[in-house]
């Protein structure tokens, strides 16, 4: 098992790699020179060379000790990723972000996790019947409905016509006070893929003969659907919820934009409305870091479920 | 359709499955899987249920056990009587308790009849605490020493393993422990040598031979293998298109089958001595189920159906031609006097 994990890790250096060549070829080679942009129109030849200087674009691309492409890796191996565009150290921007987003995107996500797996159980348990049938269309319905109209029906109604949350993130609110609502309105709409999702896979398991197996002991439905269809249930269960979890640290773009939740969701639009490829930079990076991670838990957890996964 | 003349109900019969029908409602379609199938199966004996692929043997049998996959399988009608009880009007609560203590089933399919995320022995302990007073402690003794009955060495070792970790062989007889765990009066084997090689399947029907007549139990045999059933069968169904089309015991049946399907089944086994160039075979293929054939369903491959009106038109209905011989087929006397002449 630790010989699998250092193996495994090992494996991620390469993959590292290759994120940290594919951003310096998207952000600096495609991207080009940002300097001019930076300085504005009008700007003076001196004020463009500060900036050059100050974001190292004066350096050689490559075939220097300090050229571009070697302090691109530097600066990622570091966590130093300089600064953003209103001056402030992305890393102190990221660590403030990521607080709020968690807050939001961290009940969210398991109470949507936990509400959607005991519901397919339940609608498993009745599958074919008339309650399984008005599940599955509330499901489809709810995911047919646009994202957004969820949150403007919550902001709407919710916070500003009926006053039970407030509509908008503000400095003297608790964070438990400003995450409420927009920790419901992705519950509700993150419920019908989920349950659907898990349902299918709970029906997928409940035609395995070892099902019928189980209740030709006389088990009871409970007892077969939570005991054995459970256990084998948790391979797609577990590759969908640990793999959700890296996105969990991005926060929500959608979200947090509308209720002004300063988390990294907000950091990243604002980053892409005024082309802050710094920003974007560490992000992109911070997060393929956190997916290879988790990709790896993954499959830690599946041998923890599944006798026949055996890690060595 | 009430003068049919089934077995009937004796002290020496254990179950008897009385005009049980079973279909599969799939949107528009009804699949008649069994129909109006009735036998009688004795204390302590072995009764085999023969058949082609999708003739029904595996349907009758889940309906006995009530586990005809829902929603879409429905039984129909008729009764199954087992210890003076109907088991069709059983409440479900009722049945659980049947299930696994007093009939039990095992399957054809071994590798993927046992639950692969937990231990085998978990796995017989469960059904050994259903359905019987013992501490989990017991239950584990218990769990080892049948281990050991159905001829797995090492037990002790064995039942802390995995499904995966064993052949077909073995999870097939940790199926029979499983089975036999709580010692029911019927243990229903739906081919449960299908699966696996040759030498594995006299094993596995020399221990269910065994444990039969250890705890003096009844086995319902499901096979399409006839040479399985001439040594092993005391009596006999043969079904054709989800209808039974002759009971016998199982030496006059194969001595002297009457139905016409029956008779093309044993003329296509191979023989010692046989010096043709190829077996003969049934001509046609099996029906449809959704598009039976109008009357008999076995005319179009019949020697003598294929072009007689009757036969066309009416179906035959399973009936009584001498002591204990049942044949649905129109000409089942003609045929039995015939041979008598020859």
């Amino acid at each position: 098992m630790t010989a699998y994990i250092i193996r495994r890790l090992l494996y991620t250096i390469p993959i590292v790699f290759g994120v940290l060549l594919l951003t310096f070829v998207l952000f600096t080679l495609i991207g080009g020179d940002i300097s001019l942009e930076i300085a504005g129109k009008g700007a003076t030849q001196e004020t463009i060379d500060d900036i050059r200087r100050e974001y190292g674009l004066n350096k050689p691309l490559f075939l220097a000790w300090d050229s571009q492409f070697i302090n691109h890796f530097k600066s990622a191996l570091t966590f130093d990723f300089g600064r953003s565009r209103d001056r402030e150290l992305i890393i102190d921007k990221i660590k403030r972000g990521v607080g709020p987003s968690l807050a939001l995107t961290v009940p969210m996500f398991f109470c949507v996790v936990i509400i959607s797996v005991s519901l397919a159980l339940v609608v498993a348990f009745v599958r074919g019947s008339v309650w399984d049938t008005l599940a599955v269309f509330i499901c489809v319905a709810g995911m047919s409905i646009p994202y957004l109209s969820f949150i403007l029906f919550g902001q709407y109604f919710l916070a500003y016509k009926w006053g039970i949350f407030p509509v908008f993130f503000s400095p003297d609110l608790t964070m438990a006070q400003y995450v409420a609502l927009p920790v419901l309105i992705g519950i509700v709409a993150g419920l019908g893929g989920n349950l659907r999702f898990y349902r299918t896979v709970m029906l997928d398991e409940m035609r395995s003969d070892y099902v019928r197996t189980a209740f030709a002991k006389g088990l009871n439905t409970r007892r077969v659907l939570f005991k054995h269809v459970l256990k084998n249930a948790m391979i797609p269960i577990i590759t969908r919820v640990v793999l959700a979890i890296p996105f969990l640290f991005l926060g929500s773009l959608l979200l947090e934009r509308f209720f002004g939740i300063p988390g990294l969701g907000h950091m990243m639009i604002e980053a892409i409305g005024s082309r802050d490829y710094f920003v974007i930079n560490a992000m992109t990076y911070i997060s393929a870091i956190l997916f290879v991670l988790f990709n790896l838990i993954t499959d830690i957890c599946y041998s923890l479920v599944d006798p026949r996964i055996s890690l060595e | 359709m009430n003068v049919r003349s089934i077995p009937k109900q004796n002290n020496g019969t254990l179950l008897s499955v009385e005009n049980v029908s079973t279909y599969f409602f799939t949107g528009e379609d009804v699949v008649k899987a069994v129909q109006d199938v009735g036998f009688s199966i004795k204390k302590g004996k072995t009764f085999a249920l023969v058949g082609e692929s999708g003739c029904g043997k595996s349907v009758t049998a889940l309906s006995i056990m009530r586990l005809v996959p829902a929603p879409q399988g429905k039984i129909v009608g008729g009764e199954i009587i087992f210890n003076r009880q109907n088991l069709l009007a059983l409440r479900e609560k009722d049945m659980r308790h049947v299930r696994g203590n007093e009939i039990s089933m095992i399957f054809q399919e071994p590798m993927t009849s046992l639950n692969p995320v937990f231990t085998v022995g978990n796995q017989i302990v469960e059904a050994i605490k259903l359905h019987q007073k013992k501490t989990k402690s017991q239950a584990w003794a218990d769990a080892v020493e049948l281990l050991g009955k159905v001829g797995i060495s090492d037990p002790a070792q064995r039942v802390r393993q995995y499904p995966h970790q064993m052949s077909g062989g073995m999870r097939q007889r940790i199926m029979i422990a499983m089975a036999v765990s709580c010692e029911p009066s019927l243990l229903i084997a739906d081919e449960p040598t299908t699966a696996l090689d040759v030498t594995i399947q006299a094993q596995i029907l020399d221990l269910l031979d065994n444990l039969q007549e250890q705890n003096r139990m009844s086995i319902l045999l499901i096979t399409h293998d006839l040479s399985v059933v001439a040594e092993r069968a005391d009596d006999v169904a043969v079904m054709y298109a989800s209808r039974i089309v002759e009971v016998a015991d199982s030496q006059s049946l194969f001595a002297e089958p009457l139905h016409p399907y029956t008779q093309g089944l044993l003329k296509s086994l191979p023989r010692l001595g046989f010096s043709g160039k190829r077996l003969p075979t049934i001509s046609g293929a099996v029906p449809d189920p959704l598009r039976f054939p109008s009357g008999c369903k076995f005319h179009p491959r019949c020697p003598i159906g294929c072009s007689d009106r009757r036969c066309q038109t009416v179906e035959p209905i399973l009936r009584e031609v001498e002591a204990g011989r049942y044949v649905a087929c129109w000409y089942a006397e003609d045929r039995k006097q015939s041979s008598e002449r020859e």
